[in-house]
């Protein structure tokens, strides 16, 4: 039997979720695809709703009364990101479309100014397609290589490895701070130093550390660090770039057009300082302010309160799914934020996520657009449970029920 | 029988099922019965890429007609792709140029269409039409 933790109150939380209180094929909904994305709460739509219900207008430039609250909400929001992740200035705070679009701003512009044939970027075998493909792509271009760190089988970064590929022709390490599919918690500060002795930069895939763990930027002293708002419990279509501003100073931008810009003569245009050097065209304004309000409630909850409670549905949900015979985890890494992926003897993926689908719950399947970790784990796909501070362990007694009635029908 | 009568009698027997397990239940039988395709089919070539399972389908045209076999790594899908075949498979390539599928909407089943659910359905069926087109210009 579940116990419920006392850490946060859930039926509070919960009840700030409207989205949860639905059924899903006639059955309570149990979401467990955090990992894709989060649900968002009243106080953040209402952020939206309120936005262009009152104050919806083109921001910086505007001489007008609505364009100026525009801004300030907007460039407020900057500021909260800001404090969130420790970052020294708030010119460091980048607003991107999310964090495909802060990696392939850093790819471009980097790989333009800096990457010479033979230079060597290297990633880690766990990275999502998003911290590989704009790699693969500027390396291509400019004739450079990239190299992968290997992992163990429990899913965890192996760090002697890296030191061995480290070398003065490494230009950038780019690696996850937390897996998407195997949940492994990586050393990054470790990783970042080791990176630094040999001069090389970095950049710190945050996508699913952010939402569940403290982040502080100036602490783990990486380059580029780079984050969503939709898995954090704010609007799809936004996300940040942080970057030290010594190095953003240096790179070129990644688009040209509105707002980047000082002077455009057609002889030649001058650019913009920091951060709208990186801002080219209205950007997401309303996203921005939203994610602002995501960063609000959850400091309200308490990072470190959601990273302990998240631990313990981890841990209860990994007891449980032990339990049940033909079940294998896929990610056992020592550090494990709240991801559980599994297969099961003698079934595929998709046909698990099917059927617990019609019993109302909500899980991933497939490869997690993380196609050769699958291939180092000799796999098509996982299922992946992927867990938030709304979930209780209730939800996980459902889901583990579910799953047992799934391997009968299959096995 | 006609592609028309099969779907006709695809409907009838799933009309038999109110519960949704049920019909899942049938499904999987139905791909636990399908004739495993010869492991000198399962090619790239003849491989339909889904993000989440794959689908292998391969074609031969004899005395006129199209015989189809076919194989997916994932049960449930594979038990559609067995009622495709069964839909399908030994018909002249006109008639399933020509053909509907409608059999799939009617019983309940239109959500593994779906290209969201990128289970190589949606490119089995049009993979099957592709061959069918290829085909009439041969008979």
């Amino acid at each position: 039997m579940s116990t419920q933790t006392d850490i946060l109150d859930l039926k509070k939380i919960r009840a700030d979720f409207p989205i949860l209180a639905q059924e899903v094929n006639g059955k309570p909904l149990v979401y467990f695809d955090n990992g894709a994305t989060s649900q968002k709460p009243q106080q953040v739509i209402d952020v939206i709703n309120t936005y262009y219900s009152n104050e919806n207008s083109n921001i910086h430039r505007g001489i007008h009364t609505l364009s100026q609250v525009a801004t300030d909400a907007y460039e407020k929001a900057r500021k909260v990101v800001q404090a969130f992740i420790n970052a020294e200035h708030e010119h460091e705070v980048i607003f991107t479309s999310g964090t495909t679009g802060s990696i392939n701003t850093i790819a471009s512009s980097f790989g333009k100014a800096h990457l010479k044939e033979g230079d060597e970027i290297i990633i880690s075998t766990m990275e999502h397609h998003s911290n590989i493909v704009p790699w693969q792509m500027i390396c291509e271009e400019k004739g450079a290589n990239l190299k992968v760190v290997p992992i163990n089988d429990a899913g965890e970064f192996l760090f002697d490895e890296y030191e061995k590929l480290l070398s003065s022709k490494t230009k950038l390490v780019a690696v996850t701070h937390v897996s998407n599919t195997l949940g492994t918690i990586n050393p990054v500060k470790e990783i970042i130093a080791k990176a630094q002795e040999h001069g090389a930069l970095t950049l710190i895939d945050g996508a699913q550390a952010v939402p569940h763990k403290k982040v502080d930027v100036r602490d783990l002293d990486c380059d580029f660090y780079v984050f969503s708002g939709h898995k954090m419990l704010g609007p799809t279509g936004v996300g940040i770039l942080y970057g030290k501003e010594t190095i953003l100073n240096e790179l070129p931008p990644y688009q040209g057009g509105g707002d980047m810009i000082k002077t455009v003569t057609f002889e030649k245009t001058t650019y913009n300082e920091l951060p709208h050097k990186f801002e080219a065209g209205t950007p997401n304004i309303v996203g921005g302010i939203a994610l602002a309000s995501a960063i609000e409630y959850m400091n309200a909850i308490g990072i470190d309160n959601i990273a302990s409670y998240e631990d313990e549905l981890l841990t209860y949900a990994t007891a449980q799914i032990k339990t049940i015979e033909g079940v294998r985890i896929i990610g056992e890494a020592q550090n494990k934020a709240s991801v559980l992926s599994f297969v099961v003897d003698g079934t595929h993926p998709s046909d698990i996520g099917m059927i617990v689908d019609k019993l109302g719950i909500a899980i991933r399947t497939g490869h997690h657009c993380t196609e050769p970790l699958m291939n180092r784990f000799n796999i098509p796909g996982t299922a992946r449970a992927s867990f938030a501070f709304y979930n209780t362990t209730k939800e996980i007694d459902v889901f583990i029920e579910a799953l047992k009635k799934a391997i009968k029908m299959l096995v | 029988m006609s592609i028309a009568e099969i779907q006709a009698e695809i409907v009838d027997e799933f009309a038999l099922f109110d519960e949704w397990m049920d019909k899942y239940e049938h499904l999987i039988e139905l791909g636990k019965d399908l004739p495993v395709i010869a492991e000198e089919f399962k090619t790239e070539d003849n491989l339909i890429k889904g993000c989440q399972s794959r689908v292998w389908l391969h074609a031969n045209l004899n005395d006129g007609k199209i015989e189809f076999t076919a194989e997916s790594d994932a049960i449930i899908t594979k038990g559609i792709v067995a009622l495709m075949i069964r839909v399908f498979s030994n018909q002249t390539p006109k008639n399933i140029a020509s053909s509907n599928v409608d059999f799939i909407d009617e019983i309940g089943l239109k959500e593994h269409l779906s290209p969201t659910r990128s289970n190589g359905l949606l490119s089995m069926l049009k993979q099957i039409k592709m061959y069918s087109i290829a085909y009439q210009a041969k008979v």
